[in-house]
């Protein structure tokens, strides 16, 4: 009992003091402005994490969007209710899908390599040498990651909705044969900007932190040898994908629950 | 605050897990001069120079880098102190993602607003120091050992640091290179007026570079001086060190049960 106490005592302190190293990085990492001569860093990251995301994120928003559109016209035409295709497959991926499947699309490719990177820097030594050289690595190698993630997921899950809406498009009105003129319509009466992607594009900046931050942390915390970076490697990808689960419902809760 | 000794290292303690790495070490490195220290593997010898250079925190004691101490430093001043450290590592920690002479000119980039052209120069003569001039657009991961440790040995002195620290530098070097090495350690040390403080159990090569010498065991030093001193220093553990002997009060097993006993008992 005793044992167990300790053991649970234990683990709790280490979650602590992770959370804790944790927070300063980012405190840190997150006050960075680049200077004049670091504006590269930034740039670089932005395209590898975000630009390069594109095909996987598009090719995905184009799979999603054109499933919704199939699921809801045949459902919805048996009420004779067609119109509403474009109505709601704009809320669902506006509201929801669009942040959630980026976030975790995002989580896969861009997180997963953010470790990995950071992690192997930090095995080969490069950070400690970096540190060595008076050059901090939180402001050379992890505020340009954590920056770049922050700027790129919002922009990705734009992508999203757009490609995903189209994909919609495709399969409800070219091919499964809704009105153009009611799907289009009836997308626009229900699509508040605030309302809908305002909030959307809330929950995807709110993503885009977590997901960057446990990433970089990670990568920076990790164990110096090839078991510790393959386990930081999972441990973002998993953690990343069920706090974006979770904030998802606690955000979508907050912003579009009718208790207040 | 003394202008006699760079770093003044006292009474430091530093227990990693259950392990006692230093228990109570002193040592000084004298400006301008090159310092040695020596011991077995596993004494400590990195982690020493990981305190030195404020990356591990001690658990007690003092490291005075010019007469300040590393220990209370601020992160920024930490930073700042560094710029005047040049490090080798043991690993030579190139950065991978950047050429051979990237890799030498970042610290000039980072800490410095040189013109390209300046820069250029800077690094090109310091890869001639080392014999790679040649090698500049090649990537890291095309090198082999030992020209990756003098690509790392360029980048080290760029700045033209007041101290430079090396970790292990005659590993894996061959006999040409190692010429080289001990050649330009010498050299930098007296053209460029620094202090060197190097690290390493390579006896033969230490003894003929060094100006002074350590030799650390068990978390302390265990003797100190010149190389001739030292030589003829009748402690029988310095003795076996620097004679390098198999046999004697420096235990060359880790710590463990008796053999026969170990290999009579049962499978758990």
């Amino acid at each position: 009992m005793q044992n167990l106490l300790r053991r649970i005592g234990s683990r709790v302190l280490a979650w602590l003091q992770g959370l804790g190293r944790a927070s300063v990085m980012w405190v840190l990492a997150m006050s960075w402005v680049p200077r004049w001569s670091e504006w590269h860093l930034l740039i670089r990251q932005v395209y590898s994490i975000g630009v390069l995301s594109l095909a996987i994120i598009s090719l995905s928003a184009f799979a999603i969007g054109s499933v919704i559109a199939l699921q809801f016209y045949t459902q919805l035409t048996r009420f004779g209710a067609e119109d509403a295709v474009g109505a709601g497959l704009a809320l669902v991926l506006l509201r929801e899908l669009g942040p959630v499947v980026t976030g975790l699309l995002f989580a896969g490719r861009a997180g997963s390599a953010i470790t990995a990177e950071i992690g192997l820097m930090k095995t080969t030594e490069q950070l400690s040498i970096m540190e060595m050289m008076g050059v901090d690595p939180l402001r050379r190698i992890v505020a340009p990651r954590l920056w770049g993630g922050v700027i790129s997921m919002p922009l990705l899950t734009a992508v999203f909705n757009v490609v995903a809406i189209y994909g919609g498009y495709v399969v409800g009105v070219q091919w499964l044969g809704a009105d153009p003129g009611g799907f289009w319509s009836g997308m626009q009466d229900a699509v508040e900007v605030w309302q809908d992607i305002g909030k959307g594009m809330i929950k995807a900046g709110v993503f885009a932190v977590v997901v960057t931050w446990i990433a970089v942390f990670q990568g920076y915390d990790c164990e110096p040898t090839a078991e510790g970076m393959g386990l930081a490697t999972t441990r973002t990808v998993v953690s990343a994908s069920v706090l974006i689960l979770a904030i998802d419902f606690f955000l979508s809760l907050v912003m579009y629950g009718e208790f207040r | 605050m003394s202008d006699e000794y760079v770093i003044q290292v006292e009474d430091l303690c530093l227990v990693r897990g259950e392990k006692v790495i230093f228990d109570g070490l002193n040592l000084n490195v004298p400006r301008g001069a090159i310092t040695a220290v020596m011991g077995p593997s596993g004494t400590g010898k990195t982690t020493l120079l990981r305190v030195i250079g404020g990356q591990l925190r001690p658990d007690s004691g003092r490291v005075l880098l010019n007469g300040e101490d590393v220990c209370t430093m601020s992160r920024e001043e930490l930073f700042r102190a560094r710029r005047d450290i040049g490090m080798l590592f043991q690993s030579s920690a190139l950065f991978t993602d950047m050429t051979v002479f990237e890799n030498v000119a970042f610290p000039l980039r980072v800490h410095t607003s040189l013109p390209e052209d300046t820069i250029r120069d800077l690094v090109l003569l310091k890869l001639n120091a080392v014999g790679l001039r040649g090698a500049r657009d090649l990537m890291p991961s095309q090198l082999s050992g030992g020209m990756s440790r003098r690509v790392a040995l360029a980048r080290a002195i760029a700045l033209d640091p007041d101290l430079i620290m090396y970790d292990e530098p005659f590993t894996g070097q061959d006999p040409i290179s190692m010429g080289v090495i001990l050649a330009l350690i010498r050299d930098l040390n007296s053209a460029l007026q620094t202090s060197t403080l190097l690290v390493s159990h390579d006896i033969h090569e230490t003894v003929g570079i060094a100006d002074y010498l350590f030799v650390i065991a068990d978390g302390k030093v265990i003797g100190e001086g010149t190389p001739q001193t030292l030589k003829q220093n009748d402690s029988e553990r310095i003795h076996q060190f620097m004679h390098g002997d198999p046999d004697g009060p420096v235990p060359f097993h880790y710590p463990a049960d008796d053999l026969t006993f170990d290999l009579l008992s049962e499978v758990e």
